[in-house]
Order: C-alpha cells, then structure tokens, then sequence
C-alpha cells in the first residue's frame, strides 16, 4: 500500500471526478419518480412513483417521436453500417497504393468537421438558388423545377441519413480497412490459383476475413441506435419538417429544460437508455448464439 | 509496370469482367472525392466570392468576382471575435489537461502491479455503457455551479473512458524493463509516467490529441444549453449554429443578427456570403492539423477498437 503511494494519488482523484460527472447523473434518476422542484432537498421531494412515466405513455406527441426515432435509428444503422464496409471493401480492391491514400484521406475530411458545418453544408448544397442537387437533377430532368428539399417533411429522414453517410462513412471504413489488411495474403493466392474471380474473392475470402470486426462493430452500433442524440435533427430541422425531425432526445431537451418540467425530461432520458440497453442485449444474445462472438 | 501486369495475367487470366470492375471501382472512387470534396470547394468559392454577384447563382467551385469583403465584414463581428477566442481557448485547454488527465490514470492501470488496478478499470469502462442523460447531466451542472462559467467547456470533458483505453492498450505494449531501471535508479512513479512513459508515448498521444481538439473545436451544444445567456462565453460553433437556424427558420432573419457589424456592410453583404465565410472559418484551423496527424489516428483508432 505504502508504496503505490503515488499510484493512487495520481488515480484516486480521477475516480472521485468519473463518480461526480458520470455517476451522478444517474443518480439523478431519481427525479423522473417525484415531482422534483429545484431547491428542495432530496427528502423534502415528493415521490410519485410511475406517474410521469405513464403520462408519456399517454401522450400522442410521445408516440410520433418514439416513430422518428425508431425509424431514424434504423436508418442510420443501417446506412452507417454498411455503406463503410462496401466503401472499405472497394478501396481494398485499389492496386494503386497513392490513389486508394487520397481516397481514403480525402474521405475522412467530413468527420472532422462539426455538424453545424455539415448542417450549413447540406442547406447549401438542397438550396433551390444555386444548390447543386437541384442543379443536376433540373438539367438530368429528373426534376421539372427546383425542389426545396428542406421544407421536405417526407425527406427529412433521407436527408439525415445520407448527411450522417457523407460524413462518416470514409472514417468508420477505418476499422474495416485495418481488419483487411490483417488478412493472410496467401488466401488470396490460393483463391486466385482455384479460380475465384473478384467478386469470389471479397466474398469468400475479403468478408469472412473481417468478420469478427464486422460483428463487434455491429453490435456496438445496435447498442448505441437509439440514442441518436439530437444534434442531426436539431441542426438541420425546421419548423415545417418538426412532424419528422424531432427525436426523443430533443422531445426531452424541450419539455425537460426548456418548460422546466425536469421530471418528465428525465423520465423520457430513462425510456431512451432502456431500449437502448434491451436493443444492445438483443442484439449481444442473438449474436453469441449465431456466431458465439461477444463484446460483453 | 505495364509488362508485370501482363505476365500476371497469362498466369491468373485477367478475364474482361475483372478490367471492367477495376474501371467501375475507379470510377466510383473518383465520384466519391467528388462528393466529398466539391462541398467545400463550392462553400470557398461561394465566401470568396462578391455577395451580389453570388445572388445570379451560377458559382462553383471558383469565385467569378474575387473579393475578401465577406471575411473583412465577419472580422467586424464581435460575437464571432469572442467566440473564435473562446473556441480556441477551450481547444487548448481542454487538449493540454484532457490528454494529461487521461494519461495519467491510463498509466496506473496499465502497471500490473497496481492494487486498485481492475476495480477503477470497471469503474471508468462501466462510463462508456450508460449515462444519467440530458436533464439530470443539466441538474449537475447547475448544482455545481458550472452554468454560466468557461470551466462547463473543460470539466465534463476532462476523462473520456474510451481515450483512456485507447491510451492503456498502448502502454500495454510497452516493455516493462525500460520502467525498472528507471526504478532501481531511485525514481518515483510519476516521475516514471511523466519522464519515461510519456515520452515513448507520443503517437497514442497525438492521436488522442486529435480526437479531443476535433470535439472541443466542433462542440456547441454545451454552449446552446448552458451558457447562451452569456454572450462572452460563446463558441464559434454556436455563432454559427445561430446563423444557420435563423436563415433556414425564415430566410433574411439571419441578416438581423450579422446587421450589427453596420447598415453598410448589411446592404452589400447577402447572409449567404457571410454563412459560407464563417463555415470556412469553422472548418479551416481542423482541417490544417489532420492531414498530419493521419498516420496517427489510423493506427490509433484500430487499436482501440480491436482490443
């Protein structure tokens, strides 16, 4: 003990600050069983029990969120979990060596910069004065006269969608593009010399290679769906796509901070981490059985 | 080059449906950096370009009238001041005592002899599963008195648990006699950490120093619930945030906010002009270092994802 002395000087001091700012907030928990009012002490709180939960579940507003959640989760899942694996696999695929590090260093150039950037980015490229995407369309006629993308409650979710995949999908290829070059290159060969074509190849032998990755990084992103934030749905939501954009996230940033109404604000956070955490055990469970891999 | 192609092909027979796949990858390759890149070039062009004539539309990835009138009108924002000078701030600071603060404590789980080595390990690993959520994380920071305070932008930051592991697992590898010499000659454990350590540590460190600057830099929803009350701690993520949602709200409110810089200055200058000079702006001081840091934060971000 006397002489890891300094050992728990320089980590003890961590833990109390990891117990402050990451415990205690679940602690906080607490507040969405009373009817919590700032400045009272914790005994002094009147506990209420389920109530606040049940008048969420009573709430129709409630149940058009959950909606774009769920469906803006799969989106994104899906999009943000395949797109980079396909991207990945195609880089992998490229002999020239200088031409696959600009592609790849030119596609993580958007995971560097803020979703407000993106956000303003996006606004600008759908415009319908001098938007590209308009542009093209309108001279491909695909379009008869410039859309406004953005006004779009329908398109919202694509948009979202196709937002997070611009920015992202060149850096989680990372993972993917790491994994393949751990692939023994004889398997290659042997492939070749058996006369496995291209696509044989990436099927039989660029896949399998990276599956243990692929299921790590599935499972992980399956634990994580649903809590999209709110970032993406408050950047580039407006008041005429609200119907679409609002997620429960910002259903509890409103309602919990904005009306004050923290209560109900925490009783909604808790709703979002347990599906979260029912979806990751899924998705954990299904996968041991049908691959016994586990991050858990 | 051509030759050995060639004398591969008479082995494996390079069938046409492999040529045309090669050519379908690269030209797919090549749109992809179109996609990725002509955004930015189109938003450089666009702040480059004169305000009025941007209106006309027809810019794309090169000015027609050359001008630096949008950026010398964002220069006389104060609020963008303020908030480019804050950005930087916590950027730095936030860096600096995060990549400590991280390292740190990696360190002493990375030292197998550590007593309390897997009980903080469970302690910081079981922070990447859950978190308290928007509400109750906004009740600790006001009974901590953080709201309204530069501090809010560095101290929940400070101890990411994911760095920390990315940082450990490369400590990990380390060999350990390197730290028993260093014992035998009388030095303490922090000294071993800060003399020895950090040093060889430098690679893990510069990828970690990247991940911190890029979130400190681009956050700005700490600034949007915490502190937009406080025009002297805004962020220029958030001026720009502003920006943007009052000219997607109703376009021309927008121009209201930029106004202050001076009725003159607002007649000439349309608010897309002076949207894409701050994005610009926004993107530039990340977009220098990561280039270099590259090579880094590849081999960085395998490692912590595969251990």
């Amino acid at each position: 003990m006397k002489n890891q002395k300094i050992l728990y000087l320089m980590s003890v001091p961590v833990v109390i600050y990891v117990f402050i700012f990451n415990y205690l907030p679940v602690w906080g928990w607490t507040m969405a069983f009373q009817n919590y009012r700032p400045g009272r002490s914790f005994s002094e709180q009147e506990w209420v029990g389920f109530e606040h939960f049940i008048a969420l579940f009573q709430d129709n507003h409630f149940y058009l969120v959950l909606r774009n959640t769920l469906v803006m989760s799969v989106m994104l899942l899906i999009a943000g979990f395949i797109i980079p694996i396909i991207f990945a696999v195609l880089l992998n695929e490229l002999k020239d060596s200088l031409f696959k590090r600009s592609v790849q260093t030119i596609s993580y150039l958007p995971h560097f910069v803020s979703w407000v950037v993106v956000a303003s980015i996006v606004t600008k490229m759908l415009s319908t004065d001098g938007g590209i995407v308009n542009e093209v369309l309108v001279s491909l006629n695909i379009l008869d006269k410039p859309v406004q993308f953005m006004a779009q409650g329908h398109l919202f979710w694509l948009i979202v969608t196709v937002a997070d995949v611009w920015k992202e999908m060149g850096w989680n290829s990372i993972i993917f593009l790491a994994a393949m070059a751990g692939i023994d290159p004889q398997l290659y060969e042997a492939a070749r010399v058996d006369g496995a074509g291209r696509w044989r190849r990436i099927w039989h032998v660029t896949l399998p290679g990276i599956r243990p990755t692929i299921m790590v990084i599935l499972i992980l992103s399956i634990g994580n769906m649903i809590s999209i934030g709110f970032e993406r749905q408050l950047l580039l939501g407006n008041s005429l796509v609200r119907e679409y954009s609002e997620v429960l996230e910002l259903y509890a940033l409103n309602y919990g901070i904005g009306m004050g109404r923290y209560s109900y604000g925490t009783a909604i956070s808790i709703f979002n981490s347990i599906v979260s955490i029912i979806l990751l055990l899924l998705a954990n469970g299904l996968f041991k059985r049908l691959t016994k891999t586990s991050v858990m | 080059m051509f030759k050995l192609n060639r004398k591969k092909s008479t082995l494996f027979q390079t069938s046409t449906t492999e040529k045309l796949f090669d050519i379908t990858n690269y030209v797919l390759m090549a749109f992809i950096i179109v996609i990725m890149l002509y955004p930015f070039l189109n938003v450089l062009a666009i702040s480059l370009n004169d305000s009025t004539d941007t209106v006309r539309g027809g810019i794309y990835i090169f000015p027609r009238e050359f001008t630096l009138e949008n950026y010398r009108v964002i220069m006389e924002y104060d609020s963008l001041l303020i908030g480019f000078r804050n950005s930087v701030l916590r950027t730095v600071i936030g860096t600096v005592l995060g990549l400590f603060v991280c390292s740190m404590v990696a360190y002493t789980l990375s030292r197998q002899d550590f007593q309390a080595r897997n009980v903080i390990s469970v302690i910081i690993v079981l922070t990447m599963f859950f978190s308290g959520g928007l509400v109750p994380t906004y009740m600790l920071m006001r009974d901590l008195g953080l709201i309204n305070t530069f501090a809010i932008y560095i101290l929940p930051l400070l101890a990411s648990a994911w760095n920390i592991i990315i940082i450990r697992s490369f400590m990990d590898g380390l060999p350990l006699a390197l730290q028993e010499s260093a014992k035998v000659d009388g030095a303490n454990d922090f000294t071993i950490y800060w003399k020895i350590i950090l040093p060889i540590c430098k690679p893990v460190l510069a990828t970690i120093a990247l991940f911190i600057a890029v979130m400190q830099w681009n956050m700005w929803f700490d600034t949007y619930i915490y502190n937009s009350a406080n025009p002297a701690l805004t962020t220029l993520q958030y001026e720009l945030m502003k920006i943007l949602q009052n000219t997607t709200a109703s376009t021309g409110a927008g121009i209201d906010s930029v106004r202050g810089s001076g009725a003159e200055a607002a007649t000439r200058v349309s608010p897309e002009s002076i949207r894409m000079a701050i994005t610009i702006v926004t993107i530039v001081p990340i977009l220098l270092v990561y280039p270099f840091l590259q090579r880094y934060f590849v081999k960085g971000m395998t490692l912590g994802a595969i251990k």
